[in-house]
């Protein structure tokens, strides 16, 4: 079991427990506010916006041409940003806190 | 489903159309819809009532749409008091009930040797599901359902003023309702709502409700329709979900990618620019494109297939920025809940004659759906 916590934009920290899947479903499923996840995953809707520490970018796979596509519209985006549904639990991201982008 | 955009999206990305002297430049590429749709500041929608609508539909509706026909920020203003109870499509007791009118309507059409499934299965789905949606009694889906399949449209005309009267009369009559007897519907909620240090207003209260109404008939009916024929074509996609549910999500994602059941929306330019290097004048109209840009192959691989489980795919389908659809919580609910249903109690569907709903726009048509289509459903 990996875990994953969540800063949220009003300051809170929520820590999750996973196994598999992607981290937006692992935020969606433990209520984290501000990820929707509206399309369920297939990079179609950008409600689960993240950003990812400078120090823990190396523990994911760079973004494809499609998400960075779909951040680019998106409001809040820094060279931090990633969609949540992109990206599968592993390992190396235990204890890792991500900070959601929107409310 | 032919992909009749192509060649006008290769060749320049644009095509142009009229539609009622007021012409539209359809833009066609994926990347320059969604550039478009972000452009709010450029491409407005808070114009003319009516006017970003194709065809417009200015001659037959003063009532502004709400939160659709507003620009930021009193678009945001206007949304923030209406996200929560259109995301209540997520919660259980919702999605039992909307499982419950589908199993129902299943039943029904499998005890039938000839469905006519727009009329019959499509019409009668979508209005009890939107009863969910205003929380108001299942029963009033009965008067919905006797309008017909088409709200602003009859067969012969493409606008239909005296079809418009009959919506707007009955959202006023239920907005005097709702004042007099105040429930825990959508008239009622809207109407106790404060909006910038006071309440909205009836003509506001009545800009949301036909949004709610209109947006959400056409563009429903027209994938439950196509998910059906599609279904009846292709037995092996139900055998695929029937053995993988858990591709649901995606194969909903995918099926309306693919039949993208509204064609575009407009927007009124406000200074002169330019679209795929084609000048666009100060106060004429653009288009943007969903069922072009949901079949760029510069986006999508083998765009023109059904990839049930299709993993990444951002198709434009509910739209894309600010305005993406409001209602789109509710229509991939109905559209899972669907899935599933059918899966749980249909073998196999039997098409038997069919009609197809073309649009025409400028020298493009377009199948958007069917004006009828006659099956027989088969249980396991």
């Amino acid at each position: 079991m990996v875990i994953i916590n969540f800063k949220t934009k009003d300051g809170q920290v929520i820590s999750t427990e996973g196994r598999k899947g992607s981290l937006m479903e692992l935020a969606r499923d433990n209520n984290v506010k501000g990820i929707d996840g509206d399309c369920g995953g297939v990079c179609s809707c950008a409600t689960c916006h993240i950003y990812v520490a400078p120090e823990d970018t190396d523990k994911f796979p760079t973004a494809s041409d499609i998400e960075k596509d779909m951040l680019e519209f998106e409001d809040n985006t820094t060279e931090h940003s990633r969609l949540a549904c992109q990206l599968e639990i592993n390992e190396s991201l235990n204890n890792i806190t991500l900070t959601v982008a929107n409310e | 489903m032919d992909d009749p955009f192509e060649e006008a999206r290769l060749e320049r990305g644009y095509e142009q159309i009229d539609d009622q002297n007021d012409p539209v430049v359809m833009v066609l590429r994926h990347k320059d819809v969604r550039k478009c749709a972000h452009q709010w500041k450029t491409f407005q929608s808070g114009a003319k009532p009516g006017r970003i609508v194709v065809p417009s539909e200015v001659n037959i509706r003063d009532t502004r749409q709400i939160p659709f026909e507003v620009d930021p920020p009193e678009h945001g203003a206007y949304r923030a008091l209406m996200e929560e109870w259109f995301r209540r499509p997520l919660l259980p007791d919702y999605e039992a009930s909307l499982t419950d009118i589908i199993d129902d309507i299943i039943d029904g059409a499998l005890q039938t040797n000839n469905l006519e499934v727009v009329e019959q299965f499509a019409l009668p789905l979508q209005s009890r599901a939107l009863t969910l949606l205003l929380n108001i009694p299942h029963e009033e889906s009965e008067v919905w359902i006797s309008w017909g399949t088409h709200v602003f449209r009859s067969d012969d005309t493409k606008l239909d003023a005296s079809k418009a009267t009959i919506l707007y009369d009955y959202i006023d009559t239920q907005i005097e309702k709702a004042i007099s007897l105040p429930g825990d519907d959508l008239y009622s909620k809207l109407l106790a709502s404060d909006f910038q240090d006071r309440k909205l207003t009836k003509e506001e209260v009545k800009g949301v409700m036909i949004l709610t109404f209109a947006g959400g008939r056409d563009t429903i009916i027209n994938y439950v329709t196509n998910t059906i024929a599609y279904l009846g074509n292709h037995p092996e996609a139900l055998q695929l979900i029937k053995e993988q549910p858990e591709i649901c999500n995606r194969a909903v994602e995918e099926l309306v990618r693919y039949f993208s059941p509204l064609t575009h929306m407009g927007r009124v330019v406000k200074e002169d620019t330019y679209v795929c290097e084609h000048a666009i004048l100060k106060n004429t109209r653009i288009s943007l494109c969903w069922a072009s840009a949901n079949r760029d192959a510069s986006v999508f691989e083998h765009p023109n297939e059904v990839v049930l489980d299709r993993k990444v795919n951002p198709h434009v389908a509910f739209g894309f920025g600010t305005h993406k659809c409001l209602g789109a919580t509710h229509a991939r609910q109905l559209m899972k809940v669907l899935l599933k249903s059918l899966s749980k109690k249909v073998q196999s569907i039997k098409i038997i004659d069919q009609k197809e709903n073309v649009e025409e726009w400028g020298t493009i048509n377009r199948k958007v759906g069917y004006d009828a289509l006659n099956v027989s459903f088969h249980s396991n």
